[in-house]
């Protein structure tokens, strides 16, 4: 059985790309056969965060307005076994999707034979972000512990409550937070919301949390989704991740202060 | 200097908690908002044009609110009329 997910968020630069990334990332290397598509029409940047920019012959336009088949436009990735990226078109714009179209590429990698199909979203509520959001199963909602970002989530869970096909059909998208850009020393300090502020107003369950770090930066530099970073927080908080999206029981880390001994007080950064 | 801060800082409220509560405020509004029917704005239009006829009213003191109590869906209208002394 195959399942979409969607990765969402509603404002931008909150890190649905790495996010998608990196689970697409994660499911493949468990195993699981993973596409991952940029639904950003006009402004892909996934390829860039997967490294595969130079690498993209034709891409999702191209295949939904029949230019292009399926196979010509998955771009295999060169690390991971069973990961497959579907890049978003530069020069089109938004309009060049439609709902038909995303329908049959969708039942298409399903009949293929993939478990995952990763919808990584563009921001906004708008055309792209509503077609990102139609035909999911899951939705993975990133969020920063940050005002705008709380209020651009909250109003993305009501669209995915009222205008997905599971919402239409009378079912429900499966909502899973994840928080990202989390600074527990400044959550200890009162100036930033908690993990558990943000669960309590969006009401949704926590998928994980991802702390504030360089090495998420690192990675996009070079190329390489973080997760591949294997001893970093932010590659083993996006691990955790996928674990408990494949329904395991692992404790939420990376919620206190890193404590510093004080030699690293002194000399450490 | 840290010390004082964290003297100070005891004093003022926390920005962090400063953001839960305007938040919760507001998302509980846009919700309401987002869930009320589409014909509401236009609902509350053509009342106010119904009073403007009789009243002369301001046109922000309508508020129109759609509730729910008890199962039941109820339409809440809430009009201030103009003080008779002016």
């Amino acid at each position: 059985m195959s399942k979409v997910i969607v990765v969402t968020s509603g404002k931008g630069g909150v890190g649905k790309t790495t996010t998608s990334a990196s689970i697409s990332t994660a499911l493949a290397q468990k195993g699981k056969k993973v596409a991952v598509i940029d639904f950003d029409v006009g402004l892909r940047n996934l390829d860039l965060i997967m490294g595969v920019e130079r690498r993209v012959v034709y891409d999702f336009v191209n295949v939904v307005q029949g230019e292009a088949t399926l196979k010509q436009a998955l771009i295999k990735d060169k690390r991971v076994e069973g990961l497959y990226i579907l890049a978003a078109s530069q020069t089109r714009d938004k309009d060049a999707l439609t709902q038909e179209g995303v329908e049959r590429v969708i039942n298409e990698l399903k009949e293929d034979g993939f478990d995952f199909i990763v919808c990584d979203s563009p921001a906004g509520i708008e055309k792209g972000a509503q077609l990102a959001l139609y035909f999911a199963d899951e939705a993975i909602v990133v969020t920063n512990p940050e005002v705008s970002s709380v209020r651009d989530s909250d109003r993305i869970l009501g669209i995915l409550q009222a205008k997905s096909r599971k919402a239409e059909e009378g079912g429900a998208v499966e909502e899973h937070l994840v928080l990202t850009r989390y600074n527990p020393s400044r959550v200890n300090a009162g100036e930033m919301l908690s993990k558990d502020d943000v669960v309590d107003l969006l009401s949704i369950k926590l998928l994980g949390v991802v702390p504030e770090s360089q090495d998420v930066l690192n990675a996009s530099n070079s190329g390489e989704p973080v997760v591949l970073a294997q001893d970093t927080d932010a590659a083993q908080a996006y691990l955790d991740i996928v674990e408990r999206f494949l329904g395991g029981e692992v404790d939420h880390r990376f919620l206190e202060e890193e404590k510093k001994g004080l030699f690293k007080k002194l000399f450490g950064k | 200097m840290a010390l004082l801060d964290y003297l100070l800082g005891q004093r003022k409220q926390k920005s962090a908690n400063k953001a839960k509560d305007r938040l919760q405020i507001l998302l509980a509004h846009e919700r309401a908002e987002n869930k009320a029917p589409d014909y509401l704005p236009k609902m509350r239009d053509e009342i106010l044009q119904v009073i403007a006829k009789y009243v002369e009213i301001d046109q922000d003191q309508l508020k129109i609110n759609i509730d729910e109590e008890n199962g039941f869906e109820v339409l809440e209208l809430n009009l201030v009329l103009p003080d008779e002394h002016k």
